[in-house]
Formats: structure tokens, sequence, C-alpha cells
């Protein structure tokens, strides 16, 4: 595979403000490869691309392609081309220009130019509008002049800045068919960029999950939506029931108050680990003698293919379940998961965990603000390790009655309550339990009440 | 007639005794000849008479070297007053702006002083050196607005599409800083191709312009040949001014001041 590889990037990191916005990227791209990076707005994808074209420069790391390192050069000397979000067709030049652009700046010979261009426009079916003014086209027009006019220069790399996120749905749905049609066509390598997991899963070889500056996983479109490596990836690909449970043994897994068998071997005895299972992988019967577990329909939606359902189980968990038949609201019903459906994920943290100093006997600073803490015998200033239980977290509506404010960032259903990702002013991020409904970017003020403070001397401080 | 529309009233006013009565009376004026008669006389008057006809060719000359002058200076200061890597602060740009507040006489008052105090001799370079002075900011501005406005996005896309900073420069910037272009021409070459008092202090009356000629006349009570002078001027800047719209096209004129 080692020779095949046509762009390697190599421990990229890379700050804005003393925000880090991609924190040590490591990926290998192989020739002809389609390959999306995903992730949500912020997740640093973007900020990815334009290092891989030369816009923006890391602060550490390499780029090589094709076993040459290109980190220092700039983007005019790169065999990639780019077509940009907003098309930046050139508004003084009509189609033909616009499209012969690169190749008149190679001085290439006008009749190979005038055949060059004509068969790029050909290719994306724009041929009778060569002399048209960019700005009297369509969005959906101007996409295919701007992916002629990258195409038509034979780039080892082609890549695309989220393409289709101006175009209304069906137009979408068109254009994606026929960028794959072309890259099947072509053999260049596509590198594309989105935040529509839908379009990565459709597209893809292989898709890139990023989030927070991070790599969360790599893999084909199969591999990340059965089998996500964490609960990120779960949530963000497709409808997913998150849960958390616990590794009895190997093959063991217990959740929603019950032990089902599955697959996952390795994770030892007693362990918490987080389980998804998706909406259509659990089966629905009226016989609830023979299912596993049982469970009280809540409602019901159709959805023209399946119908839509939310179960509560005994002990209060909800599940979403999707199923070609419907089930009456308020009818008992049993529920059972195959093995092989369920996917075991190792829990990334199970508590919270700082850094902190002491203030005073009574005072901790951690996360930029000062708590209350049960009387301690350590001195002022000394370096503490500083853990709290996710459920020991507050959120308050009145942000002034907390400790700091921050910003729900994240939010993940886990069946019987909700796990937040609250943001601080300086991108720290603190984790919560809670039963109440917050939305994304909510402000909160967080309180921790003095008991649930368990600290801990850091290691190999005096 | 509604309430908003009657707002216009005064301009309305306004614009009849100021800009449109008067440009009447020049055109009533142009064509009398001193009996008070309609004739073409005047306007035959002035391309028999060589020294006028010059007068008019050297001030057009003065009009484009300064502009060019102007240009040549001005686009390269609003480039680098544009980009935000290179200057950072609005100060630069108003210090550039600033000469605008002062009143055209006292600058070239002050600029006559510098002279003489380093005993530099009055004369055609001491003309164009005040005209490109004081006309520079007209230059600087419309040009900067434009390209303050430019996507960067059309800069980045030349650039990956291979063009270096000369190619993305001359095939990028440049067109489409057009309307700023077009219009800071405007804005420099009408009033340098009018001016008289300039002339008159830098050059000690040495050099003479078309907007001193029709100045004299008026003073010396040639009314009609003065309008008709005028309006020969008047169609001058006109036809110019088309020009420029038509080079302009319906193109985006962002950030052009006319």
């Amino acid at each position: 595979m080692k020779e095949n590889c046509i762009i390697k990037i190599e421990n990229i990191c890379k700050n804005y403000d003393g925000v880090q916005v991609l924190d040590n990227i490591n990926l290998e791209i192989q020739k002809g490869e389609f390959v999306t990076i995903l992730g949500p707005s912020g997740c640093g994808k973007t900020t990815l691309l334009r290092i891989l074209s030369g816009f923006v420069k890391a602060d550490s790391g390499k780029i090589i392609l094709e076993g040459e390192e290109i980190s220092n050069v700039p983007p005019y000397k790169r065999n990639l081309n780019t077509v940009f979000q907003k098309y930046a067709l050139f508004p003084h030049l009509d189609v033909y220009d616009n499209v012969a652009f690169g190749l008149k700046l190679k001085k290439m010979p006008v009749d190979e130019i005038d055949k060059k261009v004509s068969k790029a426009l050909k290719m994306v079916t724009m041929s009778d509008y060569e002399d048209r003014d960019v700005n009297s086209l369509s969005g959906g027009q101007q996409q295919r002049v701007a992916i002629a006019r990258a195409l038509v220069n034979r780039p080892q790399i082609l890549l695309l800045d989220e393409p289709l996120s101006a175009l209304d749905l069906k137009m979408r749905k068109d254009m994606q068919l026929e960028l794959k049609e072309m890259h099947k066509k072509l053999g260049i390598t596509f590198i594309y960029v989105t935040h529509d997991q839908e379009e990565a899963l459709t597209l893809s070889d292989t898709i890139v999950v990023m989030n927070y500056g991070k790599i969360q996983q790599i893999g084909t479109p199969t591999d990340i939506y059965n089998e996500p490596q964490n609960s990120f990836v779960a949530d963000f690909i497709g409808e997913s029931n998150i849960l958390d449970a616990t590794m009895v043994r190997d093959r063991e897994v217990n959740f929603v108050g019950h032990t089902f068998e599955c697959v996952d071997e390795g994770f030892g005895e007693n362990v918490p680990v987080d389980v998804v299972i998706r909406p259509e992988d659990i089966y629905m019967t009226s016989k609830i003698e023979s299912a596993q577990i049982s469970a009280v329909v809540k409602s019901s939606i159709f959805k023209g293919v399946h119908y839509e359902m939310f179960v509560e189980t005994e002990n209060g968990y909800e599940l979403m379940i999707q199923d070609y038949n419907s089930f009456e609201i308020g009818s008992e019903v049993g529920l059972i998961i195959k093995p092989c459906d369920i996917q075991v994920m190792r829990k990334e943290r199970t508590c919270n965990e700082f850094e902190g100093e002491i203030v005073d006997s009574t005072t901790v600073e951690f996360l930029g603000a000062e708590f209350e803490i049960a009387e301690t015998d350590l001195e002022p200033g000394t370096k503490v390790r500083v853990e709290i239980d996710f459920d020991k977290v507050d959120l308050l509506d009145d942000k002034d009655d907390g400790a700091f404010t921050g910003v729900v960032n994240f939010i993940l259903y886990k069946g019987n309550h909700y796990h937040l990702t609250i943001i601080n002013e300086d991108r720290e991020c603190i984790y919560a339990n809670t039963n109440d409904v917050w939305d994304k970017s909510d402000m909160v003020g967080v309180k921790i009440l003095p008991q649930d403070i368990r600290i801990f001397k850091a290691e190999g401080d005096e | 007639m509604n309430r908003r529309s009657s707002w216009a009233i005064p301009y309305f006013i306004f614009m009849l005794i100021f800009v449109v009565l008067p440009l009447v009376m020049i055109m009533l004026y142009a064509f009398k000849d001193s009996n008070g008669s309609f004739s073409f006389s005047n306007i035959a008057t002035f391309f028999q008479q060589k020294e006028a006809v010059n007068t008019l060719i050297y001030s057009i000359e003065i009009a484009i070297i300064t502009t060019l002058l102007c240009l040549v200076i001005g686009y390269p200061a609003a480039y680098i007053l544009s980009r935000k890597d290179l200057n950072r602060s609005a100060v630069t740009i108003v210090l550039f702006i600033m000469p605008m507040w002062i009143n055209i006489l006292v600058r070239t008052l002050a600029t006559v002083a510098l002279f003489d105090f380093g005993k530099i001799p009055l004369g055609e370079g001491a003309l164009i050196f005040g005209m490109v002075y004081n006309f520079l900011p007209y230059m600087v501005y419309p040009i900067y607005n434009t390209l303050n406005k430019l996507d960067n996005s059309y800069v980045e896309a030349a650039q990956d599409l291979g063009a270096n900073p000369i190619q993305q420069f001359v095939r990028v910037i440049i067109p489409l800083s057009k309307p700023g272009i077009s219009s800071g021409v405007l804005m420099v070459f009408m009033p340098t191709i009018s001016t008289f008092a300039i002339s008159e202090l830098l050059t000690m009356n040495k050099v003479k312009l078309f907007g001193t000629t029709i100045q004299e006349n008026i003073n010396n009570g040639l009314w009609n040949y003065g309008s008709a002078l005028s309006l020969i001027m008047l169609v001058l800047i006109g036809v110019t001014t088309l020009l420029s719209y038509s080079g302009k096209g319906d193109e985006q004129s962002a950030g052009g001041l006319l």
C-alpha cells in the first residue's frame, strides 16, 4: 500500500489566537481515493484543507506530496486545485476564460487550450455556456464551471471545500452523483470537506471524522456507521441510541438493567463502557416472554419507509426504534437486540479531571474560577488534581449564581439523561449529566458543591 | 403630490437655480455675438485662435500627465493601505486623506513658500508637483475603497490555478479594481483640466492653462467668448466621463465613487 500513498499529513498543528484548531493531525491518503473530511462547523476541517492547498501555514508538522515535502511550497506551485465553497469564479472573465485561466498561465498553445476547455466544459455539461458572463449563471451552473476550472489543470489532487453547501437539496443530490461519476472516470484523488454526514456516506471511499481539531475516526462509510469508535462519531453519523453500560466480562454487557450477549472482548471485567445501538437494529415483538426486555411504546411517527418509535423500558430508559410495523402507543412490547448489533465503545472519560491550585484551606482554583471545598491541610499554592463526577456538576439558568459561566457545546442523549459538554471562555471543557433540557449554545452558570470536589495532590510536585 | 416627494422640492429649486440655470446661461451666451443675435462666431473664433487652441491642448496634456502620475503613485499606495498584513492601522489612511481637510489655496500657497524656501524655480515642474500633491487623495481613496472590498477568494483562486504574485496582480487584482481606477481617474482629470488658481500661483503666471484663459476673458468683459470656451471644456469633460463609464460596462462597480 505504501507506494500508493499520494499525500501524507504528519503531525500538523495549528493555533489561532491561542485556540488549538488542529491538534496533531496524521493522515495518509491513497492515490485515486475519494476521501471526505467530515465534522461539525469549527472542527478544523476547512483549516486542514487550506493547509493542504497552501493558503494557511501550519505551526508544525509536514505535508508530503508524492514523497516530496511541500509544507513551504507556495500555493501557486502546488499541483493541487481547489473548488471553493463560494466558487470564486472571476467576475471579469466569461466562462471560457475562467476555465482557461490556469492553462493560459502555463503558456499552453491556444488550440490546445481550446480543446481542453471544451472537453472540461463538456464533462460538466456546460458546453453551450462558453461566452456567458459568470454572474448570469445559476448557483449550480457556477458550481459546474468551478469544477471544470479546477479539473482542466489535471491536478494530482482535487480539493473540494463544501462545494455543494450553497445548492438546494435536489441539485445537491444530482451533483453528488455527478461528482462520484467524475471521480471514477478521471481517477484523480478527491479530498472533500463537508459537515453533511449523508453526503459523506454517499460519496466517500474513506471518511475522516473530525471534532475539536482532532481526528475521531478514519474508516470506510460502513465502518464508521456500524462501528463508531466513540460517542461523538456515533451521534454525528446517523441516528443512534447511545447508553451507559457495564462490560460484565468478555462477550457480556449490561445496560438498561439487562445483561446482553455481545461480540466484544478485551475490555476487562465490570468496566464502564458506552454502547451504540442503531434504531433499525432493535427488533420489536408483541410476544414479551420471548424477548430480552420489555418496554412501553411512547410515540410513533410514520416516516415513509418505516415507523420511528420511542419506547420506554421498565427502568426508565428511552430508546429510538425504527421498524416497518407500527405498534400502538401505550402497548407493551418485547425488544430483542442481536449480539452483533451492539457496538461497545471504551468510555473517553468517567469523571471530570482538572489541574488546579490550592488558594487557601477552603478554596481551590481550576478552570479559571475559585471553588469552595471541604477543609484541606494542603499548603496554599499546592498544585492539585481535581475530580468531579458528571452528575455533581450543577447547571444554573442564572449565570451569576455559578462559579463560572460556560456555553453548552455538545449534547448527547443517553436514554435516561443528557450528557453535556460545556465550554468556558478559555475553551476548556467540563462535562455534566443532567435530566434538564438545555439547547446547544445556551449560556449556563456552573456550580459545584464543596463536598463533591475531590482533591488529590499532583504527583511529582513538592 | 404625496408628502415624501415634497421633500425633494428644496433640492429641486436649488438645482434649478445653481445648476440648470447657469448651464442654460452659458449656452445662451456662448451662441450669441456681441449684438445679442444667435451665431456660431464665438466657437469659430476659438478654433481660429491658435493660441487658445494650443492652451487647451497644453491643459489636456498637463491633466493627463497629472492623472497618470497620480495613478502610478496612488495605486500602490492604495494597495498597501488595503492590505491588512501590510497596514494594520487606520491612521495611515487618514494621513493620506488629511490634505483634503485643508483648503486647496492654502495648500498651494504653502507649496509656493516651500519652493521659495528651497530656492527651486517655479514653473511647469512646480505646477505638476502641486497638482499631483493636491489631487492624489482623490485617486487613492476610490482605489483603496474597491481594493478593500475585493473578495480575497478571487486572489486565492488565482493562486490556486498557478498564478504567481505578479500574475495574480495583473490578471485579477487590477481588472477587479477597475471601477476604483476609473473613479479616481475622473476625479483627478476633471478638476485638473479646469484649474487656474494652482497654475497662477505655482508658475507666477508664466504657464497658462485653459482655466486661466476662460477667467481672463470673463474678467475682461468678454462674456460671450468666455462662455463658449466654458462650453467647450464642459463637452470635453462630459465626453471623458462617458468614455470611462462605457469602459466600466456592467461589471460590479462596487466601491467606485462615481
